[in-house]
This record gives C-alpha cells, sequence and structure tokens, in this order.
C-alpha cells in the first residue's frame, strides 16, 4: 500500500510537472531569444483553456461528442491562443525591441494584467466548470488509484508535443534559424534570416505548448477562472529558471522536478505546504546551481 | 578601370553621424564585376562604419547606396535590414569571429542557404518531395563550400572546436553559402599567422576566379592588400584621402603621412 501511495503521487507529480514544462518551455524559448521574461505567458495558457471551454460548450449543444469535442475545441484554442501570442510581441514588444531591458518586461507585466481584467470583464469573475473532455479509458479502471486517463492523456500528450518540439528545433529549417538567432541576432540577420519572423514564430509555438497545457488542466482540474494564469504562470517561470532559463531540456526537467517536489511534499507532509516546498526547492537549486539545473555561467562577451 | 553598367555596388557620398561624431564622411566608393577592392585606413578611420551602413546594420544619415544584382534593377539600399540585403547578394564576415559556436561546422554553413531555400514548415513536417530535393541540394552545396576552403574534415566538429584560421574560413564558406556577387570581407586575416594568412589570399583570389564575385574587404596586413587588390581605397578620420591601383597608393605622399609611415613593416 505504501508502494502503490508514492507510485501515485509520483505519477502526480509527473503529470503536474509536464504541464510546467510545458509552459515553461514558452517562458524559456522566448528568453533564449530575445532576454525578455514574457509575464503574459501565463495569460496566453488562461485564454487557451477559455477558448477550449466556450468551443466545447457551443459544440455540445449541437451534438458532437466526446472525443471530436476535445479535437476541435483543442485546435480552435490553440488557434486562438497562437494568435494572441503572436499579437501580443507586435503591440506589445517588437516595438520595445532596441529600448533599454526594462521597458519591454514591464511592457509584459502590463499586458498580463491587461488580457487577465479583460477575461474577468468580457466573461466572469467566478469560476466556470470545465467539461471532462478527457475521456475515461476503460483498460486503465483496475489501476485508477496510482494513474487516472486524464493523468496518462497529459503525460503522453506533454511528452509528443516534447518531442516534436525538439525535432522541429534540432532538424527543421526554422529550428536552426532559431538556433541561429540565439545565438547572434545580427550575426543571423546577416546570412538572411528574418528574425522578426523567426521571432514571431517562436512566440506562436510557446503560445501553442501554453494552449495545451490549459486545456489539459481546464479538463484535469474541472474548472477555470480568469486568475488560472498568475499561478501557473508564476511555478512555470519557476521552472524555467529551476532548469536554467534559455534552456529547453532545461525547463523540462525544471517543471518534473517542481511538479514532484510539489506533489511529493503534498503527499506526505500537507497540501497546504506544497508551494513551500516548491519555492524552497528553487531557493536551494539557485544556492547551489546559481544558473540553473542545466543553465551554463553566461560568459561576458569580449 | 570597368563601365558604369558592371559596377555592382555604388556608394555617393555616404555620411554616418553618431550624435556630433561624423564617423564616416561624404565617402564614394563602388566596386564592379570580378573585382577585388580593398578599404585600408588606420584604427578608428571609419571602415567598419561604412561596412555596417552598407549592410543594413546601420542607417547612414546621408548619401545612396546602390546595389546593382547582375541582371535586375538597381536598388537604392539605405536602411534596409540586414537579411534583405543579404538575399539581395551581399554578404559579409566580421572582424572579430561571429560564428554560431554551438552548432556543426556543417550546420553552419547550411544556415547560410536559409534565405536561398522556401521550404515551410508544413513542408518540412510533411517530408514532401520538394523540401527533401531541397534539403539534400543544401547539404550538398554546403559540403562543396566546405571542400572549397578545405574543412570538409572538420564538417561535424561544432565551430567552436576548429582552430582560429579554420574558424576564419568557416566564416567566408558561411557568407559565401548565401550567394553573394559582392562579398565584404572586414579584416579576415585578422589575428593569423603568416602561413594562414597566405592561404587566405590564395582563398580569396580563388573565390574571385571561380565565381565571379566581386570582393570589398577591410583589412590590415598590407602585404595580403598589396597582393590581391586591383584597386584600394584610403581612409583617414572617416574621410577618403586616396584611391587607385595598389601602385599609386604605395606611392601617395598622403598615405604614407596617415597610414603606411605608422606601420614599421609596410
Amino acid at each position: 500500500m505504501e508502494y502503490e501511495n508514492f507510485l501515485g503521487y509520483f505519477v502526480s507529480g509527473l503529470t503536474r510537472g509536464s504541464i510546467y514544462a510545458l509552459i515553461a518551455l514558452g517562458y524559456t524559448m522566448v528568453y533564449g531569444i530575445i532576454q525578455l521574461i514574457n509575464f503574459a505567458h501565463g495569460e496566453i495558457y488562461m485564454i487557451g483553456a477559455f477558448v477550449a471551454l466556450i468551443v466545447s460548450g457551443v459544440l455540445t449543444i449541437y451534438g458532437f461528442s466526446g472525443v471530436s469535442i476535445l479535437v476541435l475545441a483543442g485546435l480552435i484554442a490553440i488557434i486562438y491562443a497562437a494568435a494572441y501570442g503572436y499579437t501580443l510581441e507586435r503591440i506589445a514588444y517588437r516595438p520595445l525591441r532596441s529600448a533599454p531591458r526594462l521597458s519591454p518586461l514591464i511592457s509584459a507585466i502590463g499586458m498580463s494584467l491587461f488580457l487577465q481584467n479583460y477575461v474577468l470583464l468580457a466573461q466572469t469573475p467566478d469560476f466556470l466548470r470545465f467539461p471532462q473532455l478527457i475521456p475515461e479509458i476503460a483498460l486503465l479502471q483496475p489501476y485508477a488509484h496510482v494513474v487516472g486517463s486524464a493523468e496518462l492523456v497529459i503525460l503522453i500528450t506533454s511528452a509528443l508535443s516534447m518531442i516534436a518540439l525538439t525535432l522541429l528545433i534540432k532538424y527543421a529549417k526554422i529550428g536552426k534559424a532559431m538556433r541561429a538567432t540565439q545565438q547572434d541576432m545580427i550575426m543571423a540577420r546577416l546570412v538572411g534570416i528574418d528574425v522578426d519572423r523567426v521571432i514571431s514564430v517562436t512566440f506562436i509555438i510557446g503560445s501553442i505548448l501554453a494552449a495545451i497545457g490549459g486545456i489539459l488542466v481546464g479538463s484535469y482540474i474541472g474548472q477555470i477562472n480568469f486568475y488560472i494564469g498568475f499561478m501557473a504562470g508564476v511555478k512555470a517561470f519557476t521552472a524555467a529558471v529551476l532548469g536554467g532559463i534559455g534552456n529547453i531540456p532545461g525547463a523540462v526537467l525544471g517543471g518534473l522536478v517542481l511538479g514532484l517536489a510539489e506533489s511529493l511534499a503534498a503527499g506526505y507532509i500537507s497540501s497546504a505546504y506544497e508551494d513551500v516546498f516548491a519555492f524552497g526547492v528553487l531557493v536551494l537549486i539557485l544556492i547551489l546551481r546559481p544558473s540553473g539545473l542545466l543553465g551554463k555561467a553566461i560568459k561576458p562577451k569580449v | 578601370m570597368t563601365d558604369q553598367a558592371e559596377k555592382l555596388l555604388e556608394v555617393r557620398e555616404l555620411t554616418m553621424d553618431f550624435g556630433g561624431l561624423r564617423a564616416v564622411d561624404s565617402i564614394t566608393l563602388d566596386v564592379s564585376k570580378g573585382e577585388i577592392v580593398a578599404l585600408i585606413g588606420p584604427n578608428g578611420a571609419g571602415k567598419t562604419t561604412f561596412f555596417n551602413c552598407v549592410t543594413g546594420i546601420y542607417t547612414p544619415t546621408r548619401g545612396d547606396i546602390i546595389l546593382n544584382p547582375p541582371g535586375e534593377k538597381s536598388r537604392r539600399i539605405n536602411g534596409l535590414k540586414p537579411n534583405r540585403v543579404t538575399t539581395l547578394g551581399m554578404a559579409r564576415t566580421f572582424q572579430n569571429i561571429r560564428l554560431f559556436q554551438n552548432m556543426t561546422v556543417l550546420e553552419n554553413v547550411m544556415i547560410g542557404r536559409h534565405c536561398r531555400t522556401s521550404t515551410s514548415i508544413i513542408g518540412a513536417v510533411l517530408r514532401t518531395a520538394r523540401s527533401r530535393a531541397q534539403e539534400r541540394e543544401t547539404i550538398d552545396r554546403s559540403y562543396d563550400l566546405l571542400d572549397q576552403v578545405g574543412l570538409l574534415p572538420f564538417a561535424d566538429a561544432f565551430a567552436k572546436n576548429l582552430s582560429y584560421g579554420g574558424q576564419r574560413r568557416l566564416e567566408i564558406a558561411r557568407a559565401m553559402a548565401t550567394e553573394p556577387f559582392l562579398l565584404l570581407l572586414d579584416e579576415p586575416a585578422a589575428g593569423m599567422n603568416p602561413q594562414e594568412t597566405r592561404e587566405l589570399d590564395s582563398l580569396i583570389m580563388q573565390i574571385r576566379n571561380a565565381g565571379e564575385i566581386a570582393i570589398l574587404l577591410i583589412e590590415h596586413d598590407m602585404k595580403l592588400v598589396m597582393n590581391i587588390s586591383d584597386r584600394i581605397y584610403v581612409m583617414e578620420y572617416g574621410k577618403k584621402i586616396a584611391h587607385g591601383t595598389p601602385q599609386q597608393i604605395r606611392a601617395n605622399p598622403k598615405v604614407i603621412e596617415a597610414y603606411l609611415g605608422e606601420e614599421s613593416d609596410a
């Protein structure tokens, strides 16, 4: 029984962790390329969840069911979130590209507050029930106390998204352009890369991952409101820093470490203290490895 | 000298101010097809600023930069973004090495082909016949270029692990990968030993002879400049003080005073 408890905590930690990782990737990719902490990233995740909720409501009225709702609502939410991410960069960050670093950071905080309050006014301040879009998998029933179907779907979906991202960055043309832009933006332009386009694509990819996270969490937790982006954003940002900001495998590792720390602390000590442990781990790792688990110390350019 | 029609790059009265400082002052310069033109001058004369204006990193205060791509209509490129300038057919290297250090040697060259291929993300994901053919061609051409600069055996090494001279040659290969008709080299021999400089010398000649590419270079190594240049422009304090063949420049008293006089080995 003891062992099964542990396994249960472990799986739920991995589940949380992979959601954190999905969102953290958006932070870390954007930071890697333009050294900006995109504080409005959590809001993109929240908007993804809201769009999925609205679309699935509409589809239910029209008589769609089960998996088809999940797929359609998911796609529309992804497109919507990508459009938000793209627009966000165009109006709030691109005009400040050559401004001092603090200016886009303040712009990011402003966009975060704006989007939260926009959803608060346009939708509702209340918690909304999120439909259970992920169907129960009959085969898993005997093991439901260890791993639920929602958890399994979350783990598989996030793993697939991360693998797709890795392949994209390693092999695709746009991935090479992203790596080049990250290493030296001026030189990237001089070998003919349209850096503005690369940055737009980075925001779009980050937003897609955040939206996937939003949909998965919505249907896992079962309720959403306009404020969910804030806490998720803080946690994912923590995960990104934990792994070494700017480092893509680092964001995944950081997310998983954070999720496991929270889940094990909640299980063995008390769920009231889970955040304490999450941030305690952050403090500990930053003391021992200031640049994060996989981050490299930045050498000044000579 | 050559006809008006064959001029690939024409710069007229180019001026660049930084606040109250005039870094480049009314420079007029042209480069014709198949030429190697050198731009020399003491440190701080404004040579690199001139390059930065021409390649779109800075927008010049005044003047015209006209690019005449062979077989296409000429364009004024003042203030055009660097990636657009590169796509038009002008590539450059830097004074300090700016390779993508954490990519392989091959990837560095492949990225130079970026603006010459058109594979979309969708095409790459679906691996359409067209995107595969393009990828194949990119790889083949990149290997060819590495062969030309003698880096073929190091194709899979990380750029940061190459020797200094090797990194310099890789920068040239990467610039060549963008298929330029005009190549701008900013101090290509800086920090090289005499052996490496001689190899560079023949590499530059070989590029010019093989591909009908014109070359504009900034260089402090007088032996290299005198050996390979068809024409030389001399700058001092942002102004052009002389222009001519290597023989004329060598004999020009203004140049000797401003520049060569300081160099004991020239």
